[in-house]
Order: structure tokens, then sequence, then C-alpha cells
């Protein structure tokens, strides 16, 4: 696992990270997401389906895939996953119309199937972890990530609700202008903030998985096939260096 | 072993020429033992075109070239077709490899002069190859029906519209639309899976062929074919089965550790293989932050973006290709190889490298008034590698010196002029130094001994 890690890192080295999506980096919230930990991602599994399925659709995913590759069983998916009354084979589609839900949100919520690959696992980790109060907002939230996001603060129950703090920055032209400096915890929630960060650490990890499946085995399967490319270029090496040893 | 066979190619030889065929190609022909790792690549090239063919084949099953269907029929492919990410992968990380592997074999082709008489025909095969490529490279960035994909297309297309008069109309009929649309995905698939892929397969023989005909160029640039033995057989060459066929399995296995490496492990490539935007369906409403082109045509897009005026910046990107063709007409040089080049050549040569790097970097970040200077200095660097390439053809005088430093300095100058912008004499002054003194040292540096001098070309291969 360990020589695993160390060649992605060195493939990713050779790069770089290039992109990043639009809005604002927040240094004091990082993510790390461990796809080998299949409990984070069965509890993910159960407050996404939950939490968000009620508007988000992932479309691109069958339960009956999401539950082979987490480890349980079909009847667990269809009595624990399963609210809407769809067969496990079939794809995880929501019910809501998508025009009706742009008259009530402002935006129709996005299929989230690939959202980990558009944005990254942080920027998912950090939307979930930085709403907080803002009475001039519909749903009486603004979001640090994504600011004035249409969603509601779903979590909120969880989590309780976040106050912002405000601090003057100078920008370019010489004008101050307030930034957020912080987010304090003005109303608990029915978790503490260590538990709701392990609840967001599992949806995130969710979300990395559903967006790419594969994922799971591909770096498994590829350190075999390095193995064996590894064992073939020796003997090939050496046929070459039998061959030309005569030559010059 | 050999008899039993035998009497199957004996059958076969007296209907076909069979064993003609293969002593012309492997057995008795004959290539330089002095080939080092640059000439790895033409091998590799194959390779990576088997590669995209056989992973092609099977996409093609699963894949559906429809507006309403495209995006979703790629995600099942990754997600319900048993290992059809990895045929996925492979497909989309062979398309970046070839790119590489097809660069670096330009290079070194370049690099020992291999384009030079009597090879002139395999460098003009090999760029219509190269062509051939990207026409392909480019289509099939379209079918996977992202949102990257779309608005490239978008803009790639729309260069065609930039053409005097005529434009406009060519770029609907490319299209079939007057945006991208499901015309446009239907008749790229066609070009992509069929037409240009025979084009490719049909180029690449007769590259090989013209190869075969005056043989293989090599590290020292000589001719083996000066020194033969009492059979004809060059000194310094060895039959290319067996030696080079072990040497290139070797190789091949090697470049398929790489390729692995990226296919199982970053697939992405930190998104410069497939580009986050493009997880996002077509959206014809919402324009991505920055277009950028996969990262192969960004040293082309830099040049494009370095000019304001689009048909002049179409032009100069149409010309920084097609002056690739006449690379043999341009570089008159008797010498081949950069081993035996002077040190101004060899400076040129680096430079030249550089350029199409930092060309390619720019290509990718949004062009701010710093970058888009730079770009058009190494834009101005990419093409002065050319003039440097025709003006160390042969020894020159004084006067020639002076008149090519005038010429060039002037006409970049007068560009200047022209362009200027009040704000931003600093910077174009700055930018002005970048090729003034590119040509001060590489035209009137030629005229001192030490660096403008070529050296002495030995008369067998050395190694």
């Amino acid at each position: 696992m360990k020589r695993t890690l160390l060649l992605a890192a060195l493939c990713l080295g050779l790069t770089g990270p290039a992109f990043a999506a639009g809005g604002a980096e927040l240094p004091g919230y990082q993510v790390v997401v461990d796809l080998t930990n299949r409990a984070s991602l069965q509890r993910g599994a159960k407050y996404f389906m939950n939490y968000c399925l009620g508007c988000h659709s992932v479309k691109y995913s069958r339960y009956s895939r999401v539950g082979e590759d987490l480890g349980l069983d079909m009847e667990m998916v269809k009595d624990n996953l399963i609210f809407t009354g769809q067969r496990v084979s079939e794809r995880m589609e929501i019910a809501m119309a998508p025009d009706e839900a742009e008259r009530w949100f402002g935006a129709s919520p996005p299929d989230l199937s690939m959202i980990a690959r558009q944005k990254g696992a942080t920027y998912i980790y950090q939307y979930l972890m930085t709403f907080y109060a803002d009475e001039d907002r519909p749903w009486g939230v603004n979001n640090w990530r994504f600011p004035y996001t249409t969603m509601p603060h779903v979590l909120w129950r969880e989590q309780g609700l976040q106050q912002a703090e405000w601090k003057e920055v100078e920008n370019g032209n010489g004008e101050k202008k307030p930034v957020i400096a912080g987010l304090t915890l003005e109303s608990p929630g029915l978790k503490t903030p260590e538990e709701y960060q392990q609840l967001v650490v599992d949806i995130t990890s969710f979300l990395v998985y559903v967006s790419e499946p594969a994922r799971l085995t591909r770096e498994s399967v590829g350190t075999w096939v390095l193995f064996f490319l590894l064992v073939l270029g020796g003997f090939a090496y050496f046929l070459k260096r039998e061959y030309w040893q005569d030559i010059h | 072993m050999k008899a039993y066979f035998g009497g199957l190619i004996g059958w076969i030889d007296a209907r076909f020429p069979l064993m003609r065929l293969w002593n012309e190609h492997f057995a008795h022909y004959y290539a330089p033992k002095n080939f080092n790792f640059w000439y790895f690549f033409g091998s590799l090239a194959l390779l990576v075109l088997i590669i995209q063919i056989v992973t092609g084949i099977f996409l093609t099953m699963h894949y559906k070239p429809d507006a309403e269907l495209a995006f979703a029929s790629l995600e099942y492919i990754r997600r319900d077709v048993p290992l059809g990410w990895l045929i996925q992968y492979m497909h989309s990380t062979g398309a970046s490899f070839f790119f590489i592997v097809v660069y670096l074999h330009m290079f070194r082709g370049i690099m020992y002069g291999s384009f030079k008489a009597p090879r002139e025909l395999i460098w003009l095969l090999g760029m219509f190859l190269y062509m051939a490529l990207m026409a392909e490279a480019f289509m099939g960035y379209l079918l996977p029906w992202g949102n990257m994909s779309y608005w490239g297309a978008q803009v790639i297309v729309n260069l065609f519209s930039t053409i005097p008069w005529v434009g406009p109309d060519i770029a609907i009929w490319l299209r079939g639309d007057f945006a991208v649309s499901d015309a446009t995905l239907t008749r790229f698939f066609a070009l992509h899976v069929s037409a240009i892929p025979l084009a490719i397969l049909a180029l690449v023989m007769l590259h090989i062929m013209a190869l075969h005909e005056v043989g293989s160029n090599n590290p020292d640039g000589v001719e083996i074919k000066k020194h033969k033995d009492a059979d004809g057989k060059p000194l310094d060459g060895v039959p290319f089965h067996p030696y080079y066929t072990v040497k290139d399995i070797w190789g091949s296995i090697a470049f398929l550790f790489l390729f692995a490496l990226v296919v199982f492990f970053a697939p992405e490539m930190g998104g410069y293989f497939l580009e986050p935007d493009n997880f996002t369906p077509a959206n014809p409403l919402l324009t991505p932050e920055h277009i950028v082109p996969v990262w192969y045509f960004t040293p082309f897009y830099s040049i494009l973006r370095a000019i304001p005026d689009p048909q002049f910046g179409a032009l100069a990107m149409l010309l920084s290709i097609l002056v690739l063709f006449f690379l043999p007409w341009i570089d008159r040089n008797p010498v081949r190889s950069v081993r035996y080049r002077s040190q101004l050549y060899k400076l040129n040569l680096l430079l030249f490298v550089v350029t199409f790097a930092v060309l390619g970097y720019l290509g990718f970040n949004a062009p701010t008034a710093l970058y888009s200077e730079l770009a058009l200095r190494f834009g101005e660097w990419y093409f002065l590698f050319f003039i440097a390439l025709w003006f160390f053809s042969r020894p020159r005088r004084n006067i020639e010196r002076l008149v090519s430093l005038a010429v060039v300095l002037g006409l970049i100058s007068l560009y200047d002029v022209v362009r200027m912008e009040p704000g931003h004499e600093m910077l174009v002054f700055l930018g002005w130094l970048m090729p003034a003194a590119f040509v001060t040292v590489m035209f009137l540096g030629s005229g001192i001994e030490k660096l403008g001098r070529d050296l002495p070309v030995p008369d067998r291969v050395t190694e």
C-alpha cells in the first residue's frame, strides 16, 4: 500500500495541482479521504441517502453497485438505503422535477455523481463545514466556501448554527471590505463538533467513491500490473543484453 | 521445427512474398548499431497507435454518438462495463502519451538531422502524420461531450471562421450547424473512428517504407552505407531482427510501466490528461472559467493568443505548424547531428525546447498582461529558432550577419511600435530585449570562431 501511495505521489508530483474550483480556498479546513475505510464509506452512504438523495440524484450509479462495493447485502440495501421503493438494480434518481426545484430554490440541485471529480474532495468538505447564519438569505444561512449558495443547511440539526466573525481587509484600491475571519458555533446541534466533522468526512468519502467506483480496485490491480511488467522487463532486459554483448 | 514450418512458409512464399517482406523489413534490414535512448520513440509510437486502436474498438462497442446519450454512455463505460474504466483510461492516457512519444520522436529527428537529404520525404510524411494525429485527438476530445469538450471544439472550429471571406461558411460546414451540436458530434465520431485512423495507418506504412528505402539515420548523422563488408553489409549496421526487436521489446515494457503508472494511479494526471470541467456534461449556456485545450495543443494555443487580432493570431498559429514542414529546406547545413554542430546551434536547439515548454505552460494559464507579453516573446523565439537554423546553413560573411540582424530586429521593433499602448512601454521594452538578445547572440556570435564553427564529422559511427 505504501509503495502504491509513493508511486501515485511521484506521478502527481510531476505535474502538481493546476486547477481549483472557483471561490475562496479555506486553508483552515482540510480533509483526508481514506477509501480503504469501509465503515466510513458505509456511514457516508447512510447519511447521503438520508439527507441528500431527496434533492440530489446520483444518476450514474446504481444502488446495487454501491451495496456491492461497500460490502452490504442487497436486503440491507433495500431495507436501509432505498426510501423511494425503487429496485436495487435501478439508478439513484430523484422524483423532484428540475423546473419545480428551480422555482423553489432558485437553482435546480445538481446531480452529484461526479461532484468530487468536478470540484474535488476539499471543496465538498469545506462546503458542508462552513454554513453560517445570515438573516438576509432566503433559508437563513449563507456559506463561506460558496457564498450565496441557494441550498439550505440540511445538516443544521446535526451541526447547530455557526456565526460568522468579520474583519476589515484593505483591497488593492485602498477600500476596506469586510471578509469572514472565522466561524464560531453559536447554538450547538445534536452532534459535538468532532462528531459532525466525522459525519462530513464520511459524506465526502462517499462522494469521492461514487464519482469513480473503479478507484476502489484500480490501484490494487495496478500494483499487480506493475509487478508483472517489472518481472517481464527484467527478462526482456537480460535477453537484450545477451544479444547485444557481441556488438561493438 | 524449421523443416516443419518450412513447408508452410514455402507454400505461402509461392503465392505471397512473405519471406521477402520479412527480410526486407526485419531480418536483412540493417540499422546503425549506435541507436541510443532517443531511437525508442519510433517503435513506441507504433505501440501507442496499436493501444489506441484496440481500446478504441472496445470503446466504440459501448459508446453512443448522440448529444443526449454520449456523456452518460461514458459514465456507463467507466462504471457498468466490466473493466470499462481500464479501457477508457488506457485510451485517454494513450492520447496524451501519443503526443509525448511523438514530440520526443520529432525532437530526435531535429536533433540528429534525420530530416535532411535523402530523408526529406520521411520527415514530410511524418509531419502529415502529426497533423492527422492532431485532428484525431481534437475530434476524439469532443466525444465525451463534457463541457470542456464542447467549448474546446467551439473555440477551435471558430478559428476557421477567421479565414477571410469564406471563413464563417467553412465553420458552419465543419460543424454541420450554427453551433457545436449533435450534428457536430456524429460527424466527429465518424471521422475519429474511421476516416482519420485509416489515413494514419496508410501514412505510417508510407513513413516506414520511405525509411526502409533510404535507411535509418543515427546519433552521429553519418551514412552507414558508405562502408560495407565483402558481402555488401554495412560495417556499422546490425540486422533489425533480432537486435532491434529485442531492444524495442525491452523499451516497450519500460514504456508500458510508465503508462500503467498513469493509467492505474493518476488517470486524470492532476487535471492535465482529464480536465475537471469535462466531468460536467456539455452545456451551451455555461462557459467554463478558462477554456484550455489539452496540454499537447497549449504551445500553439499560446501563439494564437499572443497576437490580439484573431485573424493574425490564427495565421501565426497556422504558420507555427506549417514551418515544421519546411525544415529540410530551412536547415541546409550538411552536418546532420547536433554532436558536430556549433555551440550556437546547440544553444539554439536548447532554447527551442525551453520555448516550446514555456509556451505550453502559458497556454494553460489566463492571459494576464505579463503572460501575454511573455507568450508573444516566446512566440518570437519559436520562429527565430527557424531563422537561426536557416542562418547556420552555411558559413556567413560579416555583411550577411549585419543585414540579417538589422532586418529581423527591424521587423520585430516595427511590430512593437505599431502595437504599443500607453502604460505598457516598460513591459514592451523589457520584452523587446528577449528577441534582441537572441538575434544579437546568434547572428553576431556566429562570427566568433569558437561559437559559430561546426566540428569535423567522423567517417564512421562512434561508440
